[in-house]
């Protein structure tokens, strides 16, 4: 919903006004990546297949969980993932 | 323009609000306008009820004030042929009796009660108004946070900040900014390094919303941009410079006093809104449209606190000497700025001279250690003068020209003190001058200046850049309209 306040581009406009995504790397061969279950039920069990696919095409996966599905992920957990991976999954399932 | 400019009809035309205790006492005038042969239109700003002596339209969205410039109600207006001829406002009995050729009008009225503010300059709703109202050829893209969006964490996100919160930069802020320049808003200020855009008043009016800066303050922002977008300042080279420069910023004038900038106590550091903000605009106009950011383009090593702002006035009032833009070319009276490639200030104590060449000889010694004690000529200096230190140098009657003299004259070293490898210290100059005596600083690199609190027998001394062609030279500008 874009219903907040509007102000004007303090930029020189040279890049889209919505915020952007980061990159594609190009392999995920020797790449970090996390793995975060919301902790609803069977989301561990779509992970695990998740990290079978991963680890076959060389990436190391580490993984993570939240408290509970219906709360943010604390900061910790947060500065966690930022701290040791290069990419995230989180993951959804029920 | 988003409604229609409205016609004001032919005759009188009266604008009024019941709020106001003078359009009250005169609705038995609105009265007896009204039973004369010319039309009488009256517009209530208001209550649409009111007055009830004759009928009034209501100015709900008070476009009719706001486009007929309605300061004070009541007003009375004559309107020949659709042209404005002739105005008052309040009640002034014989300007309405002359206006409405009613000689008799409101006779047992006052003779004079002044009138009430208009709705349409009401600080709490004018930014709106204009916003609404004037044709203003502000162009830039809009961005819309949504409403899960909190905008001052928005902002964050998007980059668009020193590390503190901005202001956003709503389109009512930002007309209100420009409200502080003459200048329109699409003209071309200067080349924005490093992405080398096109900086307009409208972008640098956003950045200085963002910076907490008030519109009066915009002329100054604008001059300092210009005197630092330019090869002699080489703000592309300041920010890429792995030494810990900035622009710094000396304002001369009498404008610095009429915007409440600080030159005295505590002049380089926080509290003054002038000060603070309007350095802070500079830098955010640079990160924003220039595109010059830490880590990418700017390149510092340590950098300096003073990179967010550093920015103060010279006390020309209490100065014994003349002012830094004096002696830059700028005529006495006109306000200006002078931009400098430095880091950040430190302090030179000396409690005891009491003779100006006591004093200079510590200030030589201190000056000495820029960057490099075995360095010299490469960087320059500002060198800010306080009141205790100034009056040692007033009593003696030093001049500006005598003590820059002195300093350069107390500062000559022997180059074979200076030349790498001289006393154990590997740094130093080039071994073909060792023959050479040398001052610290180049013609012209003291930028001598005055400020600072009442009390303390300190002075001040920030570094400069590399000078020069190979860096950065000063660079004074005068501050528009």
């Amino acid at each position: 919903m874009a219903s907040g306040i509007t102000i004007l581009d303090p930029t020189n406009e040279s890049k889209p006004a919505t915020r952007q995504t980061l990159a594609r790397p190009a392999s995920i061969k020797g790449l970090t990546i996390g793995l975060l279950d919301i902790s609803k039920p069977r989301g561990n069990l779509f992970l695990n297949r998740i990290e079978e696919l991963l680890t076959e095409r060389g990436a190391k996966v580490l993984r993570y969980s939240k408290p509970t599905f219906t709360k943010p992920a604390p900061v910790d957990l947060r500065q966690e993932i930022a701290t040791q991976c290069n990419l995230v999954i989180e993951a959804l399932a029920d | 323009m988003s409604s229609l400019v409205p016609v004001l009809p032919d005759g009188f035309v009266v604008i009024v609000k019941r709020e106001c205790a003078t359009c009250q006492m005169i609705e038995p005038v609105l009265k007896d306008i009204a039973a004369c042969s010319t039309p009488l239109t009256v517009y209530t700003q208001d209550d649409p009820t009111f007055p009830e002596s004759v009928s009034a339209i209501h100015d709900s969205d008070l476009a009719v004030s706001w486009h007929n410039n309605i300061d004070t109600v009541p007003t009375l207006i004559k309107v020949v042929n659709g042209k404005e001829v002739d105005r008052t406002f309040g009640w002034l009995a014989a300007d309405w009796q002359r206006i409405t050729e009613i000689a008799e009008l409101g006779a047992d009225l006052p003779a004079m009660r002044p009138g009430c503010g208009s709705m349409s300059v009401d600080p709490d709703i004018v930014d709106k108004l204009r916003a609404k109202f004037t044709d203003s050829p502000v162009i830039a893209r809009t961005v819309q946070f949504s409403d899960a969006e909190d905008e001052f964490e928005a902002m964050y996100a998007r980059g668009w900040t020193d590390g503190f919160p901005v202001i956003p930069p709503t389109r009512e802020r930002v007309l209100r900014m420009l409200t502080g320049t003459t200048r329109h808003p699409q003209d071309v200020v200067a080349i924005a390094p490093p992405d080398l855009v096109e900086l307009t008043v409208e972008k640098i009016a956003i950045n200085a919303v963002m910076a907490g800066c008030l519109p009066e303050y915009l002329p100054w922002v604008i001059a300092a941009l210009e005197a630092v977008c330019n090869d002699q300042f080489n703000m592309h080279g300041v920010l890429a410079t792995t030494m810990p420069v900035g622009p710094v910023i000396i304002c001369n004038g009498p404008g610095t006093r009429a915007i409440g900038m600080n030159s005295g106590i505590n002049a380089f550091g926080q509290g003054n809104r002038a000060n603070n903000t309007i350095g802070r605009a500079v830098q955010l106009t640079i990160r924003n449209v220039g595109g010059g950011r830490p880590g990418e383009v700017d390149r510092a090593t340590h950098g300096n606190p003073g990179k967010i702002s550093f920015c103060f006035a010279e006390d020309e009032v209490g100065s014994p000497f003349t002012s830094l833009a004096t002696e830059r070319g700028i005529p006495l009276g006109q306000n200006a700025v002078t931009v400098f490639a430095g880091e950040g200030p430190r302090c030179v104590v000396d409690q005891l001279a009491r003779t100006p060449e006591e004093l200079t000889n510590s200030l030589v010694a201190c000056l000495q250690t820029v960057h490099h004690p075995k360095l010299v000529i490469g960087f320059d200096a500002i060198l800010t003068i306080s009141p205790d230190h100034g009056r040692v140098y007033a009593e003696a009657r030093w001049s500006r020209e005598k003590l820059i003299a002195e300093l350069t004259e107390r500062s000559m070293t022997p180059g074979a003190d200076l030349v790498r490898g001289a006393r154990e210290i590997a740094e130093g100059i080039p071994p073909h001058l060792r023959d050479a005596t040398l001052p610290k600083f180049r013609p012209g690199g003291i930028l001598l200046t005055y400020a600072g609190g009442g009390a303390g027998l300190f002075s001040s001394i920030v570094a400069g850049w590399a000078n020069g062609a190979i860096g950065s030279d000063p660079v004074t500008r005068v501050v528009g309209s």
